[in-house]
């Protein structure tokens, strides 16, 4: 496995390796909550937060940490970063809770931060675990508003709750059902994955027919 | 501390990414001890934050609750908190009881003191989880004031209406009870008929059986008490 520096670290969970769309995990949240843009942004910094917390105090940790309990531990870890930001939005955002509903809780068990723990967080120094989990987070985050932006413009004619689409805008309410979430995801990928492929071809030489460029032709 | 050999312990960033550590052997009591101090801090981390949120969490459920009465009885002058003992209202908790464990109506009075009417809540299983309102009841006429959710989680689009569409909810102000559902068109006037929801007919029709079920429980009380504290 190649080195990495540590803005490779910070930038390769935004895009490259986005949890997400490249490595599909955390997909309940992604497609769940995602109906409005702001549940996407309360998902995406609960997420954010408790992936940051629990890279920091995993790697703080690693070697106080035996292995044969290192799942049980990095997951206690979790859980308790969860349950803070369970009540810390419970008390502060109360309606964005009550939206979110039993989702909060359910970041344990987004393999995504469990991922990054065992995978990464575990045996990185402290400074670039904590990029890594930012980067991560971002990307998480990037997905979230990806996801939600259209789903709440569509399903529902408004952002952020400020209707924008105008009164003759007949919401399309399956954007915001979870059918509408698995048709924005597979839209998402789709262009992903395009995009993607195209611009690895961009680095192979064109090859152009007739040899119009001299010594390239096949 | 490295004599474990755990692998977690590399430093550079050129160690692999995937594959497990080596398996070693620290002894049971250092498993069972770290787990054990860790458990210990995160409770204690989760004590000390619930004990700066839990006061505001309950602030606002009380909020949230206050404003739901002043709707559903057309904002009283003031409302009264009652306590459910066995089968009478009282306006002190029994003695020996917790008042929290206790339900709880709420009765509302007008400008010159004359009660309005009880808000109660109710909660049962709608479409898709619970649905938990709460509605305004005057005992002396049998009808209802109103109807607010309080929470639930329907369809959106579909089953939310029972909390957005203000037809169905204003439907509430004014029958009288127990409800019947009516499709929309279908009813013959009727004073206890409420106009359901096209799209919505479960979660319609759960809210009407809420308040029906929950007349049928504690409207006898409601009716028999007199807020003076005689007959």
């Amino acid at each position: 496995m190649k080195a990495t520096t540590p803005g490779q670290d910070l930038l390769r969970g935004i895009w490259r390796e986005n949890p997400v769309l490249i490595q599909l995990l955390g997909l309940c949240p992604t497609l769940a909550v995602t109906n409005t843009v702001a549940n996407g942004i309360a998902m995406g910094l609960a997420t954010f937060f408790v992936l940051l917390g629990s890279s920091l105090l995993v790697s703080l940790l690693k070697r106080l940490i035996p292995n044969e309990v290192r799942i049980s531990a990095y997951i206690l870890i979790i859980a308790t970063f969860v349950t803070l930001a369970d009540m810390l939005l419970q008390a502060i955002v109360p309606d964005i809770h009550k939206a979110l509903g039993a989702f909060i809780a359910l970041i344990v068990v987004n393999c995504m931060i469990l991922g990054r723990q065992e995978a990464f967080a575990s045996k990185r120094p402290v400074g670039r675990s904590v990029l890594d989990a930012v980067g991560t987070g971002i990307g998480f985050m990037i997905t979230l508003l990806l996801m939600s932006a259209p789903r709440e413009l569509l399903g529902n004619g408004t952002l952020l709750g400020h209707p924008v689409m105008g009164t003759h805008f007949e919401p399309w309410i399956i954007m915001i059902l979870p059918a509408g979430g698995f048709f924005t995801l597979g839209a998402i990928l789709l262009v992903y994955s395009w995009w993607k492929a195209r611009s690895e071809e961009d680095v192979r030489p064109r090859q152009w027919p007739h040899g119009v460029l001299p010594g390239k032709a096949a | 501390m490295s004599a474990h050999g755990d692998s977690g312990n590399g430093r550079g960033p050129d160690l692999p990414i995937a594959g497990g550590p080596a398996p070693n052997d620290a002894p049971a009591f250092r498993l069972i001890a770290t787990l054990a101090v860790a458990g210990g801090l995160a409770g204690l981390l989760i004590v000390a934050v619930f004990q700066w949120a839990q006061p505001r969490i309950l602030a606002h459920q009380a909020l949230v609750l206050g404003q739901a009465i002043e709707e559903v009885l057309s904002d009283p002058a003031r409302y009264d908190t009652l306590y459910v003992a066995g089968d009478a209202l009282t306006k002190e908790p029994p003695a020996g009881t917790n008042p929290a464990s206790l339900e709880k109506v709420y009765l509302g009075y007008d400008g010159e003191g004359a009660p309005v009417g009880f808000a109660v809540q109710g909660a049962e299983p709608g479409f898709q989880d619970v649905i938990s309102l709460l509605f305004g009841y005057d005992a002396a006429n049998n009808r209802l004031l109103g109807m607010t959710v309080m929470e639930a989680k329907e369809t959106p689009g579909l089953g939310d209406k029972i909390i957005k569409d203000s037809a169905f909810v204003n439907g509430f102000a004014g029958p009288t009870t127990p409800l019947v559902g009516v499709k929309i068109g279908a009813g013959k006037g009727a004073p206890d008929e409420v106009d359901m929801i096209t799209g919505a007919t479960i979660s319609s029709r759960a809210v009407i059986k809420i308040i029906n079920d929950r007349l049928e429980q504690i409207g006898p009380l409601l009716r028999a008490y007199h807020p003076g504290g005689g007959s």
